[in-house]
């Protein structure tokens, strides 16, 4: 006869105040089996859990079911508790009645009812249940870091420095990211480039740290702190090692039109390039869709200057695997594409411009070496128009969210153009000034206070080309919504912030959940802001939202902490809810006939074959086995299973029968 | 072959010559217009400013009558005609007991099936594919596509091209060996309805269109919608005053346009109904449209 414990949970008003607590306690507590039921306000609290303790010790429960909120929230703290008090973990089980019940239906009796049904199939499954001992698997002591932005830079320096090794792969010819294209920033106005490359120095440099640039995620295998992480280096045309960086080749390329990406379009590069001077590596490569040894079969100019020797054109693309316990998406954004703006102009007029090029043009390295002049004709304009939330905060557009860092970085655009065109005006318009942070709202009353930045609010309707002008027609809400036209040498963009375009695609390599924009989803937007919902891959940065430099970096030490504790262990522990084969005394041995579906349909590669020998050491037979670390407890194989040895510990045939029977059974 | 059609009051009135240019152009790609049988107006702006059920009536009976007389596509020149029977399917099949109230004071069944085409869909779907060759006068001059509101918005309703910068009437002028120039007024408001009762406000604003247009050297403003035609048009002497210009670019219907191109007569198309004359003279092409395409092909292999 079994002894189950009963434990309704009020959550507060989420349960109760739709479902009567006490009468599920009540009627529970009268429900063959059960040996002692309750309610109270918060059962996760420190007196709630003392609540099951003392009750398993007092009644000698062998079972406890929790009726409160869904396993995902409290299922583990729930199971310490029961452990503490020295009931196998596995012996406890929560009916999810906030979820499943309360928040999803009005208060009336069938919801009360419907959660006493919950509570019921729960109680018979833990009668079903069994002492399970928890898996202990190693843990590799390396962390992939994807991305080679602020982010990323932040995060392998934070890990490495705690003495782990970390692996850098970053898509991109040099680690840097969009940081690296920043002309100065705000709040402090402290150039981008300087404060950045000595961080991007030391990654090179680091001990504990592999950069790969160049190179790409391809593929994942295994689970948190035993992951398999296959990487493509994409061949750069060049042996590393020989190269010394000396750039002889990117001067003699006669390939020298093509529009240089670091600056956003507006210089060009040649077909060996190295992305920008403060670049790490500080090494070339051969781009082939420009080349024209890779185009026509002739020229290999940089072959015959090289120094060193260190070009190879006929360098394949290098798959490398490597083990690591954690993994660390640092991905970061992109800015929306031209074609999103047609009212704007944007990609049909040169001058009208997105932040980002609008970096390039205030940075000293860029394409007019920090002189402020228009796309067009290289004039220096004498009215720039800024348009805030270009996209973001749009339904209409599709993003309705806040980019967050727009009003920071066109004040920051403002005062920048004034710094270096002191006749010049600058104009902004804006829907509301976003300016929470240290330091952040004061920075704005500077640009309008000392730097005569023409706030307008209102939204503009369209841009157009007239006699090498660009009218700027909108409204200033503030005035009325009285028209206001503006005729501009130049307009920038404040471009909604995006999820890279590759991002969708990587987070379902990697088994990772995303949100409707395709940024990845954390595992808690509060209390797991840096994790994400697969044990053992965190996030960081701009691939999450929108987020600053100071916001980036946090986060980035924020995972790197995460990681860093995990390597505090030298074994994990797994949860011991996955697959086995049944096993039985001779001449059975087991109700596995060796088939092997298992093996075609495991997702995770989990199957192994056992060869089960007599004395003599003759194999007698070949049956399954379940690798108990590979195995995620999916189940597809408990499923396919013709003869039925396979089962679920935790989940049973026997326990989900047992569950619908209670279920059809008032 | 045969597709519905349905005027609207503006094709039986003052914009007689849309009429005669869609159904000219109509025939000359042997394609009937058949009229849906006792239509009624389509409630225009006045009915859904007043009476809601009304303004869905209106449309939905010219819904019902087709699809009682086995009319499964219908061609709705009129821009705001062709709004207002759009935003009516679509509110109606996306509200199911709405339908069924409407349906039910109309006495007819109403299933919400029929394909609606503004005259740029119905150019794109039946006239494009076989325009190539059937073009004998090239309308090679530079104009202006003007697409005025209707057509393209709400785009969530109408789902028609991009209401910021739309391309479709560009393609088929261009088709038709029309240049169009590149402006930014596409979309502007020529004033529409105030044509009367605030004739001022309607000169500003058409006015500003008209010499946009002139100012990107058009030679002609290439319309869809009778009341974006009226308003450049007609009102072309108060536009004058506003602007201080003689501003005597004509503005003709896209079907206009396509009609000579193909061969039609001016008086076919109406072309003499406007009140700012169109003096443009297409010339017919030198070589037929086979040659043409010879040229064309030689041209390639040699490139």
């Amino acid at each position: 006869m079994s002894r189950v414990g009963v434990f309704v949970c009020h959550c507060g008003e989420n349960i109760s105040a739709t479902v009567d607590c006490e009468k599920v306690a009540v009627v529970s507590g009268e429900l063959n089996g059960v040996a002692f039921s309750t309610d109270y306000k918060y059962m996760c609290s420190d007196p709630g859990q003392t609540i099951i303790k003392e009750a398993i010790k007092e009644h000698k429960l062998d079972g406890v079911v929790v009726a409160a909120c869904s396993p995902r929230m409290h299922e583990p703290t729930f199971r310490k508790a029961c452990a503490e008090a020295g009931l196998n973990p596995y012996r406890c089980e929560m009916a999810n009645l906030r979820e499943h019940c309360s928040w999803v239906h009005p208060k009336e009796d069938a919801t009360t009812q419907k959660a006493i049904d919950i509570v019921r199939t729960l109680v018979e499954k833990v009668k079903t249940n069994n002492s399970l001992l928890p898996i202990k698997v190693p843990v590799t002591k390396t962390a992939v870091v994807i991305g080679g932005g602020v982010a990323g830079i932040q995060t392998a320096l934070d890990i490495a420095n705690c003495g782990h090794k970390v692996i850098m792969v970053e898509r991109q010819p040099s680690i840097g990211g969009h940081m690296s294209q920043l002309s100065e920033t705000f709040p402090t106005l402290d150039c981008s480039q300087c404060i950045l490359t000595p961080r991007m120095v030391e990654v090179a440099q680091h001990p504990n740290i592999t950069l790969y640039t160049y190179a790409e995620v391809e593929g994942l295998d295994g689970f948190i702190g035993n992951f398999k992480v296959k990487i493509r280096k994409k061949s750069k045309s060049l042996d590393e090692k020989t190269c010394t960086g000396c750039g002889l080749c990117t001067t003699k390329c006669p390939q020298k039109k093509i529009p240089n990406e670091f600056e956003r379009g507006m210089g060009n590069r040649t077909a060996i390039y190295v992305p920008f001077p403060q670049a790490v590596p500080n090494k070339p490569v051969i781009d082939r869709e420009h080349c024209t040894y890779y185009l026509k079969g002739k020229c290999k100019v940089c072959e015959t200057v090289c120094p060193t020797k260190a070009i190879r054109f006929d360098q394949e693309d290098e798959i490398i695997e490597v083990d690591a316990g954690a993994i660390v998406l640092c991905t970061g954004f992109e800015v929306l594409k031209p074609d999103f703006f047609p009212e704007y102009g944007y990609g049909k007029y040169k001058d009208v411009i997105d932040g980002l090029q609008f970096e390039r043009l205030a940075s000293a390295s860029g394409p007019t070496k920090g002189e402020i002049r228009r796309p067009s004709d290289g004039e220096i304009p004498k009215k720039i128009v800024f348009i805030a939330c270009a996209g973001s905060r749009d339904p209409a557009k599709g993003i309705e969210y806040c980019s967050k860092i727009c009003c920071m970085y066109t004040a920051k655009h403002a005062m920048l153009y004034k710094h270096k065109v002191h006749e010049g005006t600058p104009y902004i318009f804006y829907m509301d000034i976003r300016a929470g942070g240290k330091m952040y709202e004061e920075f704005v009353r500077r640009a309008v206070t000392e730097d005569d930045a023409k706030y307008i609010r209102g939204r503009v309707s369209s841009i157009y080309e007239k006699n090498g002008k660009l009218i700027v027609s909108g409204a200033d809400t503030l005035l009325g919504a009285r028209p206001v036209e503006i005729e501009a040498d130049m307009v920038v963009l404040a471009t909604a912030g995006v999820a890279n375009p590759g991002a969708e695609e990587l987070a379902q390599r990697l088994h990772v959940s995303y949100d409707a924009y395709k940024f990845f989803a954390e595992a808690h937007p509060k209390l797991k802001p840096v994790e994400t919902n697969t044990a053992g891959i965190f996030l960081a940065g701009a691939c999450q939202a929108p987020k600053d430099i100071p916001e980036s970096v946090a986060a980035a030490s924020g995972a790197a902490v995460k990681v860093a504790a995990l390597f505090s262990n030298d074994e994990l522990t797994r949860e011991p809810l996955i697959a086995v084969v049944n096993r039985q005394a001779p001449p059975v041995y087991s109700t596995c006939v060796g088939c092997f579906l298992c093996e075609s349909v495991c997702p995770y590669q989990a199957i192994e074959h056992e060869e089960i020998k007599n004395r003599n050491g003759e194999v007698i037979k070949t049956i399954a086995r379940i690798n108990d670390g590979l195995c995620q407890g999916c189940g597809t194989c408990v499923a396919l299973c013709r003869t039925k040895a396979i089962d679920l510990q935790g989940y049973t045939n026997q326990q989900v029968y047992t569950e619908v029977i209670a279920l059809l059974n008032e | 072959m045969k597709i519905g059609y349905y005027p609207g009051c503006s094709l039986t009135g003052g914009s007689k010559e849309y009429h005669e240019s869609v159904t000219a152009l109509a025939g000359a790609f042997d394609i009937e217009l058949v009229q849906v049988p006792d239509w009624n107006c389509c409630g225009s702006t006045a009915a859904h400013n007043l009476n809601k059920t009304l303004s869905l009536s209106l449309p939905a009976r010219i819904l019902a009558l087709a699809e009682k007389n086995g009319i499964s596509e219908i061609v709705v020149p009129c821009a705001a005609c062709y709004n207002r029977l759009t935003m009516t399917q679509r509110e109606l099949n996306h509200d199911k007991n709405l339908r069924s109230e409407i349906s039910e004071l109309l006495g007819m069944p109403l299933s919400g099936k029929t394909e609606i085409f503004n005259i740029i869909q119905f150019i794109q779907k039946y006239i494009s594919p076989s325009l190539p060759e059937k073009i004998s006068k090239p309308f090679e001059f530079k104009v202006a596509c003007y697409y005025g509101c209707l057509l393209v918005r709400p785009q969530k309703e109408v789902l028609f091209d991009r209401p910021e910068d739309p391309r479709s009437m560009d393609d088929i002028a261009a088709a038709a060996g029309a240049v169009s120039v590149e402006w930014p007024f596409k979309t502007e408001c020529c004033g529409a309805g105030l044509t009367m009762s605030k004739t001022d406000t309607v000169a500003r604003l058409s006015g500003k269109i008209v010499l946009e247009a002139v100012e990107r050297q058009a030679e002609a403003i290439v319309v869809a919608c009778p009341m974006c035609q009226s308003n450049l048009d007609m009102r072309r002497p108060e536009i004058n005053k506003v602007t201080g210009r003689k501003l005597d670019i004509p503005v003709i219907y896209i079907t206009q346009l396509l009609g000579l191109a193909v061969g039609l007569s001016k008086k076919e198309l109406g072309l003499q109904r406007h009140f700012v004359p169109f003096r443009l003279e297409p010339k017919a092409a030198n070589t037929s449209a086979e040659k043409r395409e010879e040229v064309k092909a030689n041209n390639l292999t040699e490139a």
